[in-house]
């Protein structure tokens, strides 16, 4: 068994137009830089995103956003220190913005992931995110219907991996990634460090390789604070044409 | 003009109220203060929803580790007994009733107990995070605020104008010039500022405060 593919390239050649992508990571923890950049250069338009945020200056999630391909977006917070591109993009209905509490968005991943198609949680009772959903008392308090949330491929940042999946991450750059994993149809992680099976202590995988279909080893991975400290933009302008 | 209050001194406030051994979320922004002012030997364990308890302070500017960031996305470092969960899990201690307590911001806080926190209205961007699902895990849910709007406006009101965060979620309001109980549907001041009257306090309130018993005195060190 070896599930790791030559490059981020190679690992989402196959997502095409209109497909759903659950992207892992909180802000820039956990967020998989190289593998939304190689999908800005693969270039699939009408593309549902689910992140728990909305991208932040002009790398990552914020690129994907500024490149055209995000439809529709289903997140918690889309804030961030520089939120303009998806801001722009909002205001000017262009994309198409589902808002979920962050638990409830947790929640509704993790249950993907395990076969439930539904679930009653306090969250939103009374408000308006509750609007046009099914509430029905337990123990006498109102809870709120939520249903599960699944996808066609989940992009995933991961610390350690082996050639069957399993996988470790690093400190908060969990979050959302290791549900991620479990609720889409075909899941791509990009590992910091790709190692044969039997290098990671059974005892440490948080992540069971059974939730994982390709591993790609991006070594020194970008940080999206980092880069947008940098000012980095993705793409990078190209240089100007030398006149003759 | 009544002198009122620090954020820091209400931060201060609302820390005094915070038991040994607690498990607590702050909200971002204002309410992360809260965890500067534990009291002398008392240990709380902050919680931060992308998956961290017993978070500590900021780095020293330039060693920040930006995959060890708190809910604002704020560089933070651990304290020993830390540990990572997923969002999940995260939210299954929120929700769970596993935490104590947790402080949030408000825009309004109605006597009923509801809390608007989360959209000033239709306009712009809404963004909720996990303030939804903090308002109905905790076992205690305080709100620290200034006693009102930066246009003069009370927060603490009969009901909610804005978009509801949580419905008869708040049991206690630390503010710029009081702190006020939830009980029964309605205000109980429990302390104001000692240089604030009773009737200007009430004047600067949306709803009746009702009194049970002595008012002490508001105090909070200088900051």
């Amino acid at each position: 068994m070896d599930k790791t593919v030559a490059s981020p390239a190679e690992a989402v050649a196959r997502i095409g137009d209109g497909a759903s992508v659950m992207i892992g990571g909180f802000g820039g923890s956990g967020a998989p830089i190289e593998l939304i950049h190689a999908l800005i250069d693969k270039g699939p338009r009408n593309l549902t995103v689910i992140n728990n945020n909305a991208g932040n200056g002009h790398v990552g999630l914020a690129a994907l956003i500024e490149a055209g391909l995000v439809g529709k977006l289903i997140c918690s917070f889309p804030r961030s220190a520089d939120p303009r591109v998806f801001t722009e993009a909002y205001l000017a209905g262009e994309i198409e913005l589902e808002l979920v509490p962050q638990g409830t968005l947790a929640e509704r991943i993790r249950a993907g992931g395990a076969g439930i198609p539904a679930f009653y949680t306090p969250t939103s009772y009374g408000t308006d995110l509750a609007k046009g959903k099914k509430v029905e008392e337990f123990d006498g308090r109102p809870h709120v219907q939520e249903r599960w949330l699944k996808a066609d491929f989940a992009l995933v940042k991961a610390h350690r991996g082996d050639t069957h999946g399993n996988l470790t991450y690093r400190m908060a750059a969990r979050n959302f990634n290791p549900l991620m994993c479990m609720a889409a149809a075909h899941t791509i992680v990009q590992v910091s460090e790709l190692v044969q099976p039997g290098a990671i202590d059974p005892e440490a995988v948080v992540t069971p390789g059974i939730f994982v279909q390709s591993v790609v080893e991006v070594a020194n991975p970008a940080q999206e604070e980092v880069l947008n400290r940098a000012g980095a933009v993705y793409p990078p302008a190209r240089p100007q044409e030398v006149q003759a | 003009m009544t002198r009122k209050l620090s954020n820091a001194q209400i931060a201060w406030r609302a820390a005094q109220d915070i038991a040994d051994g607690a498990y607590v979320n702050l909200g971002i922004g204002f309410p992360e203060m809260v965890a500067k002012f534990q009291p002398e030997g008392r240990e709380a364990i902050f919680h931060t929803e992308n998956g961290i308890l017993n978070f500590g302070e900021a780095p020293e500017p330039g060693t920040e580790d930006w995959d060890l960031i708190n809910a604002g996305k704020k560089a933070v470092t651990l304290k020993p007994g830390a540990a990572f969960f997923h969002h999940a899990d995260s939210f299954a201690m929120v929700r769970g009733g596993h935490l104590d307590v947790a402080i949030l911001g408000a825009y309004q806080v109605a006597e009923n107990g509801d809390l608007a926190n989360w959209s000033t209205g239709p306009k712009g961007v809404p963004a909720v995070g996990g303030a939804m699902d903090l308002v109905h895990g905790a076992k205690r849910v305080a709100v620290i605020t200034d006693h009102v709007t930066k246009d003069g406006k009370p927060k603490l009101v009969q009901r909610c104008t804005l978009p509801l965060t949580g419905v008869g979620c708040v049991t206690r309001v630390y503010t710029s010039l009081a702190v006020v109980d939830i009980e029964g549907g309605r205000f109980v001041l429990r302390e104001k500022l000692a240089t604030i009257s009773l009737d200007d306090l009430q004047a600067v309130t949306g709803a009746r405060l009702h009194l049970d018993g002595a008012v002490a005195d508001l105090i909070a060190p200088e900051l």
